[in-house]
């Protein structure tokens, strides 16, 4: 073991060891025995220093002590302090697991997909477990932060209006705003290819556009285009073209002098040079504007409906729910929000690693 | 003046459709105006003028939105709400004060992540994973509760807690393009430089002061220049919730609600203004710090 892993071993025991004294002292409620095993058992892994433990000991422990403190919450709020122990123990096992691990892993001893999938999985995991055991241990205002089971039990429940928001924010305005304003984007970058001048001209100010904060314009096409979703497909549009113009632009001078020169001898057309070299060499900065406009593209259809919208969408619904204080609401939305981002951005990506099979960023991985 | 030319010739060529838009978009409103005052027979020339100066206007034109930033920051002292300065100041010192937390954030994680190998595996995906996540979705909710933490709880006044919390959501959007960008730059150096290093017996903090951060800091403003951006949306965007009074954002708002099309405008040729200088700014501290560096001019 290394240092930093030694060190960790020793606090995380330490740590259960006076976990177990509390324990032993105040525990008095049914609830508190597995908790009780968990500190026992984390103790006793303090043998380690005698002979050796292996580093699913550590995952299993950091497993149990997570799952004894959730199956203990709601005993008493506040929790009394030796769970809190058991929590800062709970974690340190989990850290030394990831560590042990990673270790493990760095030199491709044990190296399979599913390992290197794990660790960041064990990481989300004992955030939300953390997240949760505080706020119900604690009893953190609801308002404040609510556990991850109450907002789990809130997208079930109103699983309809999410829908329904979802509906008109992503399926409308996302997707619509999306396809126009990368199309669009594209189309632009294709005329303005011919034209030496026109790019000179239209480059530098795209540029500084996409730096600019696109999403003030908001306000201005909710007036022009309505309340309803067409204006936020206009925002959308707008804050996807230029990343696209630019992305493309540059992906179609991609291709290199010499296969130019080779298409020449072959004596092809533009168009043929275009579709058999060009296109295929922008791949790569096509899919790289196709995945910074996904993001793009939610951000925009949310922040414009702050501004104005018929009372459904994901945006009118977190402003008027953060202002009626309910909190669970605005984090189920925001729940449905990331993983629609996420399987949006992991869409873009899979059709990206079909189309550009050949390039180095994709055969490597 | 050969790169000048064509961008000139393309802001000419916008402005020109900027006031074509403009005529048309205004002229519905205009024939209504004609048609109440019992006007026939306007000359088109009379039209056009008048399309380009109402004074709600659909589509204000360019000299409209120039006179009103003028008016807003040069003839009304600074210090008043009705300056469009004072609103720029007050997103601008949420701006700052995000990035810089933002920034000191994004570097401390890069440094951990590429010093350790578990730090690694464990928070880069999630790093990526977030950049997916629609940050601002979460504006209102951090702006709302941010401010009710820090002035009930902690009994913080309102304008510092009010900044605060914008400041949280400017720190929270600049710090991804800063941890990504740095743990590439830091790790740039070559395995042949870092083997030199290593020859010469280099301590850890020595390998990083000496090759790690000085390769880095091309990445750094890099990044930075993403990242300032970045806070000024998200200043921005933490000024949309109700409770802001003061900023850009809360001038854009107030500007919906109420129909005044031109201070919107106005409002927005400012926050470009601003986004303009703020990279200019981070720009001329690279350039700097290229030179304290040593850097040859390219």
């Amino acid at each position: 073991m290394s240092q930093v892993q030694y060190y960790l071993a020793l606090v995380a025991g330490g740590v259960s060891l006076i976990g177990l004294g509390f324990a032993l002292a105040f525990g008095s409620q049914d609830q508190a025995v597995p908790v009780t095993i968990f500190l026992g058992l984390g103790t006793l892994s303090l043998l380690r220093l005698a002979l050796p433990l292996g580093l699913w000991a550590d995952g299993a422990l950091a497993l149990l002590g997570s799952m004894a403190l959730l199956g203990g919450l709601g005993a008493a709020v506040p929790a009394p302090a030796f769970f809190w122990l058991a929590l800062v123990a709970a974690w340190l096992f989990a850290w030394l697991f990831i560590e042990r691990l990673s270790h493990v892993l760095a030199p491709g001893i044990v190296d399979s997909a599913g390992l290197g999938l794990l660790i960041p999985l064990v990481f989300g995991l004992s955030i939300l477990a953390i997240w949760e055991v505080v706020t119900r241990g604690a009893g953190v205002p609801q308002v404040i932060l609510p556990p991850p089971s109450m907002i789990g039990m809130r997208i079930l429940a109103s699983a309809g209006t999410l829908w329904a928001d979802f509906q008109q924010t992503f399926l409308k305005a996302v997707l619509i705003g999306y396809g126009l304003g990368c199309g669009l984007g594209f189309a632009a970058a294709i005329l303005i290819d011919r034209s030496p001048f026109l790019k000179a001209g239209l480059l530098p100010l795209s540029n500084l556009v996409s730096a600019l904060p696109i999403v003030g314009v908001a306000p201005i096409m909710v007036m022009w285009f309505g309340f309803g979703w067409p204006s936020k497909a206009a925002i959308v549009v707008i804050m996807t073209f230029f990343p696209m113009l630019v992305n493309s632009v540059a992906g179609l001078n991609a291709a290199s002098a010499i296969e130019r020169d080779l298409m020449q001898t072959y004596a092809a057309s533009s168009w043929q040079t275009l579709m058999k070299l060009r296109l295929p060499a922008a791949g790569p900065f096509i899919f790289n504007a196709l995945k910074i406009n996904s993001t793009l593209a939610l951000i925009g259809a949310i922040v414009a409906e702050f501004f104005g919208t018929p009372i459904v969408g994901m945006g009118f619904r977190i402003s008027t729910e953060v202002g009626r204080m309910n909190v669970d609401m605005v984090w189920a939305e925001i729940a449905v929000a990331a993983v629609a981002g996420s399987v949006f951005y992991a869409g873009v990506t899979l059709i990206e690693r079909r189309v550009t099979f050949w390039h180095p960023s994709v055969r490597g991985a | 003046m050969s790169r000048a030319f064509p961008i000139l010739v393309v802001l000419l060529a916008s402005l020109a459709l900027w006031y074509a838009a403009a005529i048309g978009l205004n002229a519905p409103w205009q024939r209504d105006v004609y048609g109440r005052a019992g006007l026939k027979d306007v000359p088109f020339g009379q039209f056009v003028a008048d399309t380009w100066n109402q004074d709600k206007p659909v589509m204000p034109t360019p000299h409209q939105v120039a006179a009103e930033v003028w008016k807003a920051t040069m003839l009304v002292a600074p210090n008043k709400p009705r300056s469009l300065l004072f609103h720029a100041w007050v997103t601008f010192s949420a701006t700052a004060l995000g990035f810089g937390l933002g920034s000191l954030l994004g570097i401390g994680l890069a440094i951990l992540i590429v010093h350790n190998e578990a730090m690694n595996r464990s928070l880069m995906p999630w790093i990526v994973a977030s950049q997916t996540i629609p940050i601002l979705a979460l504006a209102p909710l951090i702006v709302v509760i941010g401010f009710n933490i820090f002035t009930g709880t902690l009994g913080i006044p309102t304008d510092p807690a009010r900044l605060m919390s914008k400041a949280i959501i400017s720190a929270y959007l600049s710090f991804f393009p800063v941890a990504v960008g740095m743990v590439k730059g830091l790790r740039s150096p070559e395995p042949i430089q870092l083997d030199l290093l290593h020859t010469y017996n280099a301590r850890p903090w020595q390998v990083f002061w000496k090759l790690r951060w000085p390769s880095s800091v091309p990445f750094l403003f890099a990044s930075l220049k993403v990242g300032v951006v970045a806070s000024l949306v998200g200043a921005i965007v933490g000024e949309l919730p109700t409770g802001a009074v003061a900023g850009l954002g809360a001038r854009l708002l107030a500007g919906s609600y109420y129909s005044q099309t031109t201070q919107i405008w106005a409002a927005l040729a400012v926050a470009s203004i601003l986004a303009a200088l703020l990279v200019a700014a981070v720009g001329l501290v690279e350039k700097l710090v290229n030179r304290a560096m040593g850097a040859r001019p390219a």
